[in-house]
């Protein structure tokens, strides 16, 4: 029997880009600045020799504090980014949930937004056409899907949204600070779709502040600071170290 | 077993065992090619949704400045046989350039907040940009019959090459609009320096003016520098004497044409990375 690959995996993965130390926003400033040698250039790790695996059916929590890295992680499975160094190997279909509204075209019907949506997640037209009727369905916005987006409410936008994005079963699926919209009645519905995945053995990626949810709903967690891993492991022990250290960081008054 | 491979062979992604990034965005284009179409085909609904006169618009638009322009110019270059054909002629072709040029490099530089979410290969909302472009163009193909019928003007069987121009052209356009593009990555201020370099190409290009009335010196330094010179030229040539461009004005202008679409395409796939880095 072969060994099954993870279903992400990654291996010594850096991203860095090189920034000038000033910004130079404008051309004439950088103009007089490189005729002066002073462009100082700066290289910003943004992940820094981060390994990890999450085997298939695994719910697996990202969590750190802000521009630790967990967006440029995130990036690096949906390979929107490529790694500057090390590799990145993902199995399967990878599907990132969008924040409410991007994606979408106010001016153009729901039914026409549909499509759109669906060929932005790389779908062909005609299998969105045959999940059609399902997205409508899940979405509740029957009645409506004549009218421009730009009359719909925002519960509509959101549900429209996740509809079009999980009518795909995808094998890796990224939950990016997803679940804070909403009413509840949908988060439940999103929670019992993302459950269903999960029991058919999906691989589910999740970002958010909200440690509650991670414990709740994870599995194995890491912890990123400064682009690079501070622990990884089982859920528990690392939210605990997570939480200890920022009681300590609120303690010294450092940070925040 | 082998069904389970080939499915496995088509969704794994490895970072390490990419081709070269020029390729592997020719490819992803191939692969999300309904997309584009979906994108040219929602610019085009919104547009004709938001106005009345919708659609229409398009093709007043070059018929009001080709209006304007005759009666502000046509004693002034009245040298020129059919001055209103002349002047829309050159018009639409330049429109084209300039308005699929400045949306690319407003896409790519403001409008890529999609781009860092989900993975779409980077040229797809330039080659939208570009193919509404073209639909843009032939519509405006439409209003130039109809002022060729009015002016009299002779209609050659050349104008069925004219298809070749306007791919000269678009490919020139697209090059053009990847490298700024890239250059406007590192200086935004560049999106807003083409447009005033935009206006001053415009007029050191024939399109409102015969080449003629040019002093010599310069007019050689406009044929020889101004790339856009050549494709004005063809596509103009085209419609207006009923044989085909001298093979030399196409083979200049088709090695121009592929020089920037190649340089462009290599330069902005390289460089792309860093549009995700910086905004």
């Amino acid at each position: 029997m072969l060994k099954k690959e993870p279903a992400v995996f990654l291996e010594n993965a850096s991203v860095r880009y090189r920034s000038p130390i000033e910004p130079y926003v404008s051309f004439k400033k950088f103009i007089i600045h490189l005729a002066k040698q002073q462009v100082k250039m700066e290289d910003i790790m943004a992940l820094n020799a981060v390994s990890l695996a999450v085997e298939y059916g695994e719910t697996f929590g990202i969590i750190g504090r802000n521009g630790a890295g967990k967006s440029t992680l995130l990036k690096l499975v949906s390979r929107v980014l490529a790694p500057s160094n090390g590799k990145v190997i993902t199995n399967g279909i990878v599907a990132p949930l969008l924040e409410l509204g991007a994606g979408f075209n106010f001016e153009l019907t729901g039914k026409e937004n549909i499509f759109l949506y669906g060929s932005l997640l790389g779908h062909p037209h005609k299998e969105i056409k045959a999940h059609f009727s399902e997205i409508i369905d899940f979405a509740q916005i029957n009645g409506y899907i004549d009218a421009p987006l730009r009359t719909y409410s925002n519960g509509m936008i959101a549900r429209l949204g996740f509809a079009v994005a999980t009518s795909w079963s995808p094998d890796i699926l990224i939950l990016d600070e997803i679940l804070a919209v909403g009413d509840e009645e949908f988060r439940e519905k999103c929670f019992s779709r993302i459950e269903s995945f999960r029991s058919t053995g999906s691989t589910i990626l999740l970002v958010t502040h909200d440690l509650k949810t991670i414990l709740s709903e994870c599995d194995r967690a890491v912890w990123l600071d400064k682009g690079a891993i501070q622990k990884i492991g089982l859920v528990q022990t690392v939210t605990d170290a997570y939480q200890e250290s920022m009681n300590r960081m609120g303690e010294n008054g450092v940070g925040g | 077993m082998k069904l389970f491979q080939s499915v496995q062979a088509l969704t794994r992604y490895d970072s390490s065992q990419r081709g070269p990034l020029a390729l592997e965005e020719l490819k992803g284009v191939l692969k999300y090619r309904e997309l584009i179409v979906e994108l040219v085909r929602c610019e085009l609904i919104s547009r004709y949704k938001r106005s009345i006169l919708g659609i229409a618009w398009t093709m007043l638009n070059p018929l009001g400045t080709m209006l304007i322009l005759t009666l502000v110019f046509s004693n002034l270059f009245h040298s020129v046989e059919g001055y209103p054909v002349y002047v829309l002629s050159g018009l639409i072709a330049w429109t084209f350039f300039s308005q699929t040029t400045s949306t690319t490099l407003h896409q790519n530089v403001w409008g890529g907040a999609l781009l860092h979410r989900i993975f779409i290969p980077r040229t797809v909302f330039t080659l939208s940009a570009l193919l509404t472009g073209v639909v843009n163009l032939l519509l405006s193909l439409v209003p130039l019959a109809l002022i060729m019928l009015i002016v009299k003007f002779p209609f050659h069987l050349s104008l069925f090459f004219l298809p070749i121009p306007i791919l000269i052209l678009a490919f020139f356009t697209l090059g053009v609009g990847l490298l700024f593009s890239t250059l406007s990555i590192y200086f935004p201020d560049i999106v807003d320096m083409f447009q005033v370099a935009l206006t001053a190409w415009m007029y050191l290009t024939p399109i409102i003016y015969p080449l003629e009335i040019i002093p010599l010196p310069l007019r050689n330094w406009i044929t020889t520098l101004n790339p856009m010179y050549y494709f004005i030229e063809i596509f103009r040539q085209t419609i207006f004497s009923n044989n085909l461009p001298s093979p030399r004005l196409l083979i200049v202008s088709i090695l121009i044409s592929a020089f920037f679409f190649v340089s462009g395409w290599l330069v902005f796939t390289w460089k792309a990375n860093e549009l995700t880095y910086r905004t």
